[in-house]
C-alpha cells in the first residue's frame, strides 16, 4: 500500500499560495509607478543592452498612465505581502522549521554540486534533506529579499520620517534603485523555480498543495523503518 | 564499527502513514479542490476590489487604504524630523511638470488672499515677505513620479508668516492653497504646513523665481511630494475640512507625506 508522508507545514504552504498572487500583484502595480520615471537601463561601455522597460511590455502589462492606479493597489497589498512574511518567518522559528532552510558553511560548495548534477555535468547524488543546498541558499536568499523589499520600499515611502532608513541605502535614489533591483530579483528567481517545480515533477508538486508527498508500494519495510521501530 | 552506541538521528525520518491507493486519491483530491476554492476565493476577492464605487478616482476600498496609510502617516510624523539638507553646490534645476494653474502673465499688482472662519488679509508678496526672517535650504524635491532633484529654496518659513500676520493656524486643523484662477490646488494638514522646513519662496537656486517654477511666490514643502508644492500662490485659506486638492480628487493620496 502506498504512504502519506507528510512534507510542508500548514502555514507553510498557506503563506506560500497567499505570496504567489500578492507578489504578482506587487510587482506589477510597481511597474505601473515605475512607468512614470522607467530611467534604468544596463549598459556595457556606451551600449545600451536592455532597457527596463521597452514599450511593448508596458503594453502587454497595461501598465501605461497609470501612477496613481499603481500607488493605491501597492501601498494597499504592501500590507499583505509584510504581514504574510512576517507571519511565515515567525512560525519558522517558532516550530524549529528554520533548522531546514539556514544554509552552514558547506552549503555552498554543495550548492555548487547540485548545479552540476542538475544540469548533468556530475553523476554523484547531492544530499538531499528537507531541501538541498541549492533550495536552502534559494529560500534562504529570497527570504532575505523579501525583507529587503519591504525595507526599501520604506526607505522610498518615507525618506523624512525615516530619514536614517533612506540613508542605511545610499539615499533615495539608491534605494529606489535596489527596490527596483530585488524586484528583477524576484523574476529571476520565479523563473528557476518554476523550471525546477517542472523538473521535479507532480508528487513535489502536490505536496505544495495537500502537504504531503505519496509513496509508492514497497514490498518490505526499509532499514531505516527498522533502525527507527527498534530505537523507540 | 566501535561498540560506542550511534548518536540519536537529529530528525528521525518521517515514514507517513499507510493508505489504500483509493485514499490517497481521495485526500488528494480534497487538497486540490480546497486549493480551487482558495484561488476562486482570491480572484472573486480581486475582482470585487477593484469594482467598487469610485471616490476621487479610486475604488473605495483603495482610497479607504490610502486614508489608513495616512493615519499611520500622521501618528508618525515628528515635526522635529527633518528633511535631510545638502550643500547647495549639488543644486539643480528641478523639471517644472506641472503646468496647471499657471497665469498667462505674472501680474506686477500680484496679491494673496488669506482667508479663515471670521478673517481675511490681502497681501502683495512684498507685504507677505516684510519683516519675516529669511531662511534659504537645500533639499532634495520627490516628485510623485519618481524622479528628485537636489534644489536651493529661498524665502520665508510659512509658521513665521503665520506669527507675524497673526494668521490663527491653530484653530484650524487645514490650510488649501490655490492659484489665482482656481486651476490647480492643493490641501495640507497643520503639522506639515508648520512643519519647519516649509517654505514660502521667492527664489530658487539663488536667483528669483522663474514664471514656469511658481513667480511671484511658491511653497516648498519637503515633507510632502512635489504635488503638493504649489506654485503661482493666490489664495491662502485656513479651515476644519479637508480641503479638495487637484490630484487627490485624480486617483493620487490625499496626504501623500514624505
Amino acid at each position: 500500500m502506498p504512504r502519506l508522508v507528510s512534507k510542508h507545514p500548514l502555514y507553510v504552504r498557506i503563506t506560500h499560495w497567499i505570496n504567489v498572487p500578492v507578489l504578482f500583484l506587487m510587482i506589477w502595480s510597481g511597474i505601473l509607478i515605475y512607468w512614470a520615471h522607467d530611467i534604468y537601463e544596463i549598459r556595457i561601455g556606451g551600449l545600451l543592452i536592455f532597457k527596463f522597460f521597452p514599450d511593448w511590455v508596458y503594453k502587454v502589462l497595461n501598465a501605461e498612465a497609470s501612477l496613481a492606479k499603481g500607488m493605491s493597489i501597492h501601498f494597499a497589498l504592501a500590507w499583505l505581502f509584510a504581514i504574510n512574511g512576517i507571519v511565515y518567518v515567525t512560525l519558522t522559528f517558532i516550530t524549529g522549521y528554520w533548522r531546514n532552510l539556514m544554509p552552514n558553511r558547506r552549503t555552498p560548495m554543495e550548492a555548487l554540486h547540485v548545479m552540476l548534477h542538475d544540469l548533468k555535468l556530475r553523476k554523484e547524488k547531492p544530499p538531499q534533506g528537507m531541501f538541498n543546498a541549492a533550495q536552502k541558499l534559494a529560500y534562504c536568499g529570497v527570504i532575505t529579499m523579501g525583507a529587503g523589499s519591504l525595507f526599501t520600499g520604506l526607505a522610498i515611502l518615507k525618506p523624512v520620517q525615516l530619514s536614517w532608513l533612506t540613508f542605511v541605502f545610499g539615499g533615495y535614489e539608491f534605494a529606489r534603485l535596489l527596490h527596483f533591483a530585488l524586484t528583477i530579483g524576484y523574476v529571476m528567481f520565479f523563473l528557476v523555480h518554476i523550471a525546477q517545480v517542472i523538473r521535479a515533477g507532480w508528487n513535489n508538486f502536490r505536496a505544495m498543495v495537500s502537504g504531503y508527498e505519496v509513496e509508492p508500494h514497497q514490498e518490505k519495510p526499509s532499514d531505516v523503518v527498522v533502525s527507527t521501530t527498534t530505537h523507540a | 564499527m566501535s561498540s560506542s552506541p550511534q548518536p540519536p538521528m537529529p530528525n528521525p525520518p518521517n515514514h507517513g502513514v499507510e493508505v489504500t491507493t483509493q485514499q490517497a486519491k481521495r485526500k488528494t483530491r480534497r487538497a486540490f479542490i480546497g486549493f480551487a476554492g482558495a484561488g476562486l476565493f482570491g480572484a472573486g476577492a480581486w475582482a470585487w476590489l477593484g469594482s467598487r464605487s469610485l471616490e476621487n478616482a479610486l475604488p473605495w476600498p483603495f482610497r479607504k487604504a490610502h486614508e489608513f496609510n495616512e493615519q499611520i502617516g500622521r501618528a508618525l510624523f515628528d515635526p522635529n524630523r527633518l528633511a535631510p539638507e545638502f550643500s547647495p553646490t549639488m543644486a539643480r534645476e528641478p523639471r517644472p511638470n506641472g503646468p496647471h494653474g499657471m497665469p498667462v502673465a505674472t501680474a506686477t499688482d500680484w496679491k494673496v488672499a488669506i482667508e479663515w472662519a471670521n478673517g481675511k488679509q490681502s497681501l502683495s508678496v512684498a507685504e507677505l515677505f516684510k519683516d519675516v526672517p529669511r531662511v534659504e535650504s537645500t533639499t532634495e524635491f520627490k516628485c510623485i513620479e519618481g524622479w528628485s532633484s537636489i534644489v536651493t529654496w529661498g524665502g520665508i518659513r510659512l509658521v513665521d508668516a503665520a506669527k507675524k500676520h497673526g494668521w490663527p493656524v491653530s484653530d484650524f486643523e487645514y490650510v488649501s492653497m490655490m492659484t489665482p484662477d482656481g486651476a490647480y490646488y492643493v490641501g495640507l494638514d497643520r503639522p506639515s504646513a508648520l512643519h519647519p522646513q516649509t517654505l514660502l519662496c521667492d527664489t530658487m537656486n539663488g536667483e528669483p523665481l522663474t514664471a514656469l517654477h511658481g513667480a511671484p511666490v511658491r511653497l516648498i514643502i519637503p515633507v510632502k511630494y512635489g504635488i503638493k508644492n504649489i506654485k503661482w500662490i493666490g489664495r491662502i485659506a485656513f479651515m476644519n475640512i479637508r480641503p479638495d486638492d487637484y490630484w487627490a480628487q485624480r486617483g493620487y493620496d490625499w496626504y501623500s507625506g514624505l
